[in-house]
C-alpha cells in the first residue's frame, strides 16, 4: 500500500476517530496550539529565584583567581557559586552517562568555550545575568586543542589532567567486526574503494532551550525538579545517587518538552546549579539557557571522521566494509548511550546489504570542544553509520560506473534470510528491501528522472539523483544487553480503567513532541476498544509514573508501545474473567470483539468493557478468586531491537553559475511496521526530513583555531525553514516486526537517519560532469562551488 | 530568553521631539526604529545604552513612498514590507521589489525599516547595496537643520555614518531618470539568511546604447560598494554577454571580501562577478520589456 503526502482536508477529524490504530488528530494539540501547553519556563513558584551561569569566554585555560565581591554587591543578588563553593560540598564533579565525570562548576581548568565556571542566584533574571557580569575571572590561556587530527600529536596540550595517570588526549578505542576476516576478503576482491567522510559536529537546537526549576522543601527533605529531560526515572536515580538524596525524597517532573531530539537525555551542570540554588538559598530557583547557551554547550552530535573501505567484484557483488573512525569527544565523554556501546550503534554499518566480512576500529579523543555526542535523532549513532555505507556504496557504484539502484538492489539482504545476523552481530528482525526500494523508484518515477538528467548534462544543467537505503535498529534494550549506568533498558506501564469506563494510562517514556498522549491512547484502544479520547495518557512524573528509561533513540513504541499493549491485554484477561461471571458462562465460551465479549455463538448475550470496569468496582461477588477494580501493570523487556527501514530518492538542481542547491523532490518510503497514526508517522518523517536538508546543506557547528565556536546563534548555526525543503512524497511498506506485540517498529529518528546521505548522493551525483564522487557535508554554495572548482574544501 | 542590561526608555512624539531628546541623551542615546538589528545586538550584550530613544511614533511622519517632481522619496520609518509592497517602486525601481523579496523574513520586514537599515550600517546589508546602485541621497536632520549626503559620504566604514549623535536620517531620495530599469540578485545559504554576496544593478538606456549604469554589491567588502570603473566601461556601449562579462569581472576585482562561514573569498568574489552579470542582464531585459 503507498501513500503520496497527505493533504489536511484528508485528516480525520477526531469526531470520527477511530477506536484503534488510524489517522486521528493529535490529542495534546489543542492545548499546545492555543497557547496553552505548560513547559519549564512556565513553571513560576511563589518567591522564585533566577539562575545565570557565567561561562568561560576560552577554550582551555587555568583559572587563576575569581572575585565576586562586584556580583555579590549587585542590588537584588542573593548569593554567588564558584567551582570552589561547590568544591566544598564534593559537587564540583558529576558522573556523565558514559562512566567519565564531567565538571559542574570548573575548579582548575575551563575545558571548552562555553564551560560553566559560576553561577549568580537573584531576584530576577535580568539581575542574575547582570550580576555574571561583574564577576571577575583571572585566567590564563593554555593552548587550546581543537583539530580532531591533532589531538593525540605528543605535543598536544593535555585536556583531561583531572584524570588520574592521564598523560594524553586518548579517550577510548573501540573495535567490532573480525579485522582478519575482512582483511582476507579484501585481498581477493577485484575492486576496492577508499574514501574519507566526515560527518560534521552539529547540534539538535531543539526549539525549547534547556533549563530547571528547583524546589526544596527542608521540612519533609523533599525535592521537586521541573526539568526539561527525556528521561525523568533516569534522571532521578542519578541526582540521588550524586547527591545523596534519598531517592523516594526526589520527584523530577517533565512537563511539555518543547522539542528534545536527544538533546535533553543528558544531565547539564545547569540542572545540577539549580538544585544547589535551591539547597543553599531554600527558595524554588529556575535555570533557563538561552539559544547560545544551548548551542555552545549542550549535547552536540555526531563529529566522526570515518575513513570508509568497501570491497566487491568488478560486477558490483559487495563484499566486505572497513573503516577506521575518529571520533572527536569533546571536552568530557557526555555521549548518552548504552554503557557497553560506547561508539552507539555504529555498528549497524554494513548497512542493509549482505556481508561477507566487515570490520571497524575507532579511536575517540578528547578536544576542547563541548561534551556530548549522541544527540540529533540518530539512533545512538546509525546516522554516522548509515551515511557511511550508503556514500561507501555511492562510490563505489561510481568508480563501477553503476547504476547506484542497480547497485543497491544487487546486494539487498533477502527476506528469505531473516532473521539476518550481520557481520558486527546485529540480528535484524525482518525486512522486504527489494519491496521498499521498487516502490520508491515508482513514486519517483526513477526511470524517466535519469532520462531527464541524460538531457540535462547534454545542456550543461546540473541535475542530481541521490538514493538511500537504511536500516535502522531502535528500541533499547534488551536489557541483558543494555543500560545506562547500571539501569537496564526495559519499561513499565501501567493501565487502571476507571469505574465508567475511561481509563488512564501511565508510561515510564516522555513526549517531545511525538504525540505519545494519541499514539499510546490508540495502542490501548485497539486492546481493550475504549476509545483514545477516554484514555489519559501520563508520563513524565516521577512520581505518578512507572519506572522505564525514557523517550530517545526511537524507542518509545518499540519499547512502552509493547508495554501498552501487553498490559492492555493483561486488562483484558482480567476483563474476561469479569465478563464470564456477568454472563454467567466459562472464560473459553466468550468471545472478544473490540470493546465488548460475547458468548460464543450468541453475540446477542454480550458486555462491553465499560460494563465490565463498572462491575469490577460494583457491587455483588466477582467471580472465584478475582480483585477488585480493572488494572494492570507490566514492566517490559525487548528480547530484541525492531529494524524499520526505508528507501529514499532525492532530486536536486544545482545553478551553475551560484553553486546553489535546491532539493526539488524527495521521496521517502518508510517501514517501520505495524502503522498507529499515520499522521502521526508521517509528521515525524517530514520532520526527520527537514532535519536531514539541513544537515546536508547547512548545519555545522563549526570553530575558529583558538577553539571560540562558531554556530553560537541560529543567525550563525542555520537551521532549514519551509523554502528549503519541497513538499514530501511519502509512502510506505508494512513489514511488521515478529517479536514486538503489535508488530510496531520506531519510526522518530528514521528520516534523519536515511535523508542526509540521499541529499548528498544526490548533489554529489549532479557533480558527476566535474568528475567528483565525494564531497562533504554541509554543501552550503561556497562548498559546491569549491567542490567545481576541483579544490579541496575548506574547514569552515 | 538573552535579556538585556539595564536601559532607559524614551518615546518620541515627533521628529523635533526625538532630536530633543537625542541631545539631551548625548552619546549614551541611541535610536530604536524596527529594533531587529540593535534589539539582538544589546540581547547579546555586544552592544548596550544608557537611553533607548523609540521612534516607531513617527511612522505617520516618517513611512512614506511618494514622487516628487523627478525623485523617490521614502522616510526613514518606511518599513521593509512596505517597500516590498509599493507598486510605485516596484515600477520605478524594481530593484527594491528584488531585494525585499530575499531580505530576512516576513516578520522581521514588518518591523524592520529602511532607516534602520541604512544606519546600521552593515556591510551585507541590502538596502545599503540597493540605495547606492540607485545613488540614491541620505538627508539627515539635527538641531541646526537638515543635510543631505550621498551614499557613499553616507557610510564611513562598517557600522558607521555620517550621522552624528544628535542627529537622525529621515528622507532617502532617489532621483528618477528616464529610460532606465534595475534589478537585485543575492545568494543566501538559507532563506532570511544574510547574504554570501549580493549585486544590484540600475541600467539606463537610450537608441540601443546604455547610457547610463550602476553596480552596488553587499557582504563582499567593509561596506557596500558602488564601483565606478563598471560605470566607465558600460557606458556608451551595446549591451551585450560580453560587456556584461566585462563588468563581472570588474566587479570581481573591486571587491574584497573575507572568508567565513558564508564562503571562501573566492567563491564570494566568483558571486560578484555572476550575480553582476546577471543583474545587468535582467535591468535591460526589463527596459526592453518596457519598451515593448
Ligand atoms: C533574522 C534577521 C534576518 C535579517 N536578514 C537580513 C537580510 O537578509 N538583509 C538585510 O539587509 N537585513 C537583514 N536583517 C536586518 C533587518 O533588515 C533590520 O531590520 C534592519 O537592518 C534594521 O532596521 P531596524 O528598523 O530594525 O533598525 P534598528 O535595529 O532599530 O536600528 C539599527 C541601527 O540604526 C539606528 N537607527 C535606526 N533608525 C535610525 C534613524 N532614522 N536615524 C538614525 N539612526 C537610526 C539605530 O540607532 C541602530 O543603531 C535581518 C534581521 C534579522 C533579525
Amino acid at each position: 500500500m503507498t501513500t503520496v503526502e497527505t493533504r489536511l482536508t484528508e485528516f480525520t477529524d477526531n469526531n470520527e476517530k477511530p477506536v484503534g490504530y488510524g489517522r486521528m488528530l493529535r490529542k495534546e494539540d489543542p492545548r499546545l496550539i492555543r497557547g496553552q501547553g505548560n513547559f519549564v519556563d512556565d513553571v513560576n513558584l511563589p518567591g522564585m529565584l533566577h539562575l545565570a551561569i557565567l561561562r568561560s569566554p576560552m577554550a582551555h585555560a587555568r583559572i587563576k583567581s575569581i572575585d565576586t565581591t562586584a556580583a555579590a554587591a549587585l542590588e537584588g543578588v542573593v548569593a554567588i557559586v564558584t567551582g570552589a563553593d561547590l568544591a566544598e560540598k564534593g559537587l564540583a564533579w558529576m558522573p556523565t552517562l558514559s562512566n567519565d565525570v564531567q565538571a559542574v562548576l570548573a575548579t582548575d581548568k575551563v575545558r571548552f568555550q562555553g564551560q560553566e565556571v559560576a553561577f549568580a542566584i537573584a531576584k530576577s533574571r535580568y539581575i542574575a545575568r547582570d550580576a555574571i557580569e561583574l564577576i571577575n575571572v583571572d585566567y590564563e590561556i593554555l593552548p587550546p586543542v581543537v583539530d580532531v587530527r591533532k589531538a593525540l600529536d605528543p605535543d598536544a596540550a593535555l585536556i583531561r589532567d583531572d584524570l588520574k595517570d592521564k598523560t594524553n588526549n586518548h579517550c577510548f578505542d573501540w573495535e567490532t567486526g573480525d579485522a582478519a576476516a575482512t582483511q582476507a576478503v579484501f585481498d581477493k576482491a577485484d575492486v576496492v574503494v577508499t574514501q574519507e567522510i566526515i560527518y560534521p559536529r552539529v547540534h539538535p537546537a531543539p526549539m525549547e532551550t534547556c533549563g530547571a526549576v528547583a524546589l526544596f522543601d527542608a521540612v519533609e527533605g523533599q525535592l521537586t525538579l521541573w526539568s526539561t529531560t527525556q528521561a525523568p526515572h533516569a534522571h532521578r536515580t542519578v541526582y540521588a545517587l550524586v547527591s545523596g538524596l534519598p531517592e523516594h525524597k526526589i520527584r523530577i517532573i517533565a512537563p511539555d518538552i518543547g522539542g528534545g531530539f536527544g538533546n535533553k537525555v543528558p544531565i547539564y551542570p545547569g540542572y545540577v546549579c539549580a538544585i544547589v540554588a535551591a539547597l543553599v538559598t531554600g527558595k524554588p530557583v529556575k535555570w533557563m539557557e538561552d539559544r547560545s547557551e544551548n548551542l555552545v554547550s549542550t549535547g552536540f552530535a555526531r563529529d566522526y571522521i570515518m575513513n570508509g573501505e568497501i570491497a566487491a567484484t568488478k560486477d558490483g557483488k559487495i563484499l566486505a566494509v572497513r573503516t577506521h573512525v575518529l571520533a572527536d569527544h569533546g571536552a568530557f565523554n557526555g555521549t548518552a548511550a548504552p554503557i557497553k556501546y560506547p561508539a552507539g550503534f555504529f555498528g549497524v554499518f554494513t548497512g542493509s546489504y549482505d556481508l561477507e566480512a566487515a570490520y571497524c576500529s575507532m579511536t575517540a579523543v578528547y578536544t576542547n570542544k563541548a561534551p556530548g555526542g549522541v544527540a540529533y535523532a540518530c539512533s545512538f549513532r546509525i546516522t554516522e553509520a548509515v551515511y557511511l555505507i550508503e556514500r561507501m556504496v555511492d562510490c563505489l557504484a561510481y568508480d563501477l560506473k553503476m547504476d547506484p539502484v542497480e547497485l543497491r538492489l544487487k546486494n539487498f539482504i533477502k527476506p528469505e534470510q531473516f532473521p539476518y545476523t550481520t557481520k558486527t552481530g546485529w540480528v535484524y528482525d525482518s525486512g522486504e528491501y527489494e519491496r521498499g526500494m521498487r516502490l520508491a523508484m515508482e513514486l519517483a518515477g526513477y526511470d524517466e528522472l535519469r532520462k531527464e538528467q541524460e538531457e540535462k548534462r547534454s545542456r550543461g544543467e546540473l541535475m542530481g539523483i541521490g538514493v538511500s537505503f537504511f536500516t535502522e535498529a531502535v528500541g533499547a534494550g534488551p536489557r541483558k544487553d543494555m543500560d545506562i549506568l547500571g539501569l537496564g533498558m526495559a519499561d513499565g506501564c501501567e493501565l487502571r480503567i476507571h469505574p465508567t469506563g475511561k481509563a488512564v494510562l501511565r508510561l515510564s517514556v516522555k513526549s517531545q513532541g511525538q504525540g505519545h498522549e494519541t499514539t499510546f491512547a490508540q495502542i490501548v484502544a485497539e486492546e481493550i476498544g475504549i476509545p483514545p479520547s477516554d484514555i489519559q495518557v501520563l508520563e513524565g512524573d516521577t512520581d505518578n509514573t512507572p519506572f522505564g528509561l525514557g523517550t530517545y533513540g526511537s524507542r518509545s513504541t518499540p519499547v512502552s508501545g509493547a508495554a501498552a499493549a501487553l498490559v492492555a491485554r493483561k486488562v483484558r484477561d482480567k476483563a474476561q474473567i469479569i465478563a464470564s461471571g456477568m454472563l454467567e458462562v466459562s472464560v473459553a465460551d466468550l468471545e472478544w470483539e473490540k470493546g465488548s465479549f460475547h458468548v460464543k455463538g450468541d453475540p446477542s448475550k454480550s458486555v462491553t468493557i465499560q460494563e465490565i470496569a463498572f462491575k469490577s468496582y460494583g457491587a455483588g461477588d466477582l467471580p472465584e478468586g478475582v480483585e477488585g477494580g480493572l488494572e494492570a501493570q507490566i514492566c517490559y523487556n525487548p528480547s530484541n531491537l525492531t529494524y524499520p527501514f526505508g528507501a529514499y530518492i532525492c532530486v536536486v538542481d544545482i545553478d551553475p553559475g551560484t553553486a546553489v542547491v535546491k532539493v526539488r523532490r524527495f521521496i521517502a518510503v518508510d517501514d517501520c511496521g505495524t502503522r498507529i497514526n499515520e499522521m502521526i508517522i508521517e509528521g515525524q518523517v517530514h520532520g526527520g526530513l527537514a532535519d536531514g536538508v539541513g544537515m546536508a546543506l547547512m548545519e555545522m557547528i563549526a570553530f575558529d583555531e583558538d577553539g571560540n565556536c562558531l554556530g553560537a546563534s541560529l543567525m550563525d548555526y542555520l537551521i532549514p525553514t519551509a523554502l528549503e525543503v519541497p513538499d514530501w512524497e511519502t509512502g510506505h511498506t508494512v513489514t511488521p516486526s515478529p517479536h514486538h506485540p503489535i508488530g510496531a517498529k520506531g519510526i522518530g529518528e528514521s528520516a534523519t537517519v536515511g535523508s542526509p546521505p540521499a541529499i548528498v548522493n544526490a548533489v554529489v551525483d549532479a557533480l558527476k560532469p566535474f568528475g567528483i564522487r565525494h564531497a562533504d557535508m554541509p554543501l552550503t554554495p561556497s562548498r559546491v562551488w569549491e567542490t567545481m572548482q576541483g579544490r579541496h574544501v575548506p574547514s569552515i | 530568553m538573552q535579556v538585556p542590561a539595564p536601559f532607559q526608555y524614551a518615546r518620541a512624539t515627533t521628529v523635533d521631539h526625538a532630536i530633543e531628546l537625542l541631545n539631551e541623551g548625548g552619546d549614551g542615546a541611541r535610536i530604536v526604529a524596527g529594533g531587529h538589528s540593535l534589539l539582538p545586538m544589546m540581547k547579546l550584550r555586544l552592544a548596550n545604552f544608557d537611553t533607548l530613544i523609540d521612534i516607531n511614533g513617527l511612522h505617520d511622519e516618517l513611512g512614506y513612498i511618494r514622487q516628487e517632481g523627478n525623485e523617490i522619496r521614502i522616510g526613514s520609518m518606511t518599513r521593509h514590507r512596505e517597500l516590498l509592497e509599493s507598486d510605485l517602486l516596484a515600477t520605478t525601481f524594481p530593484i527594491f521589489r528584488d531585494a525585499e523579496h530575499v531580505i530576512a523574513d516576513p516578520v522581521v520586514r514588518n518591523r524592520g525599516t529602511l532607516g534602520g537599515s541604512l544606519c546600521q550600517a552593515d556591510p551585507s546589508e541590502d538596502l545599503s547595496a540597493v540605495c547606492t546602485t540607485l545613488d540614491a541621497s541620505c538627508v539627515i536632520r539635527g538641531r541646526d537643520g537638515e543635510r543631505v549626503v550621498s551614499m557613499e559620504d553616507f557610510h564611513r566604514g562598517p557600522y558607521e555614518t555620517a550621522v552624528g549623535d544628535a542627529e537622525m536620517l529621515v528622507e532617502i531620495r532617489v532621483p528618477i531618470r528616464p529610460g532606465g530599469s534595475s534589478a537585485y540578485f543575492k545568494v543566501e545559504r538559507r532563506a532570511g539568511d544574510w547574504a554570501v554576496a549580493s549585486s544590484g544593478a540600475a541600467v539606463w538606456m537610450s537608441n540601443g546604447v546604455i547610457s547610463d549604469a550602476r553596480v552596488g554589491l553587499a557582504a563582499v567588502g567593509p561596506n557596500t560598494t558602488g564601483i565606478p570603473a563598471i560605470s566607465e566601461a558600460l557606458r556608451g556601449r551595446a549591451p551585450s554577454e560580453e560587456l556584461f562579462a566585462q563588468a563581472g569581472a570588474l566587479a570581481a576585482q573591486a571587491c574584497s571580501p573575507a572568508v567565513d562561514m558564508r564562503g571562501t573569498v573566492e567563491y564570494k568574489r566568483h558571486l560578484a562577478d555572476e550575480l553582476t552579470r546577471r543583474a545587468l542582464r535582467k535591468s535591460v531585459e526589463r527596459i526592453n520589456e518596457q519598451g515593448a
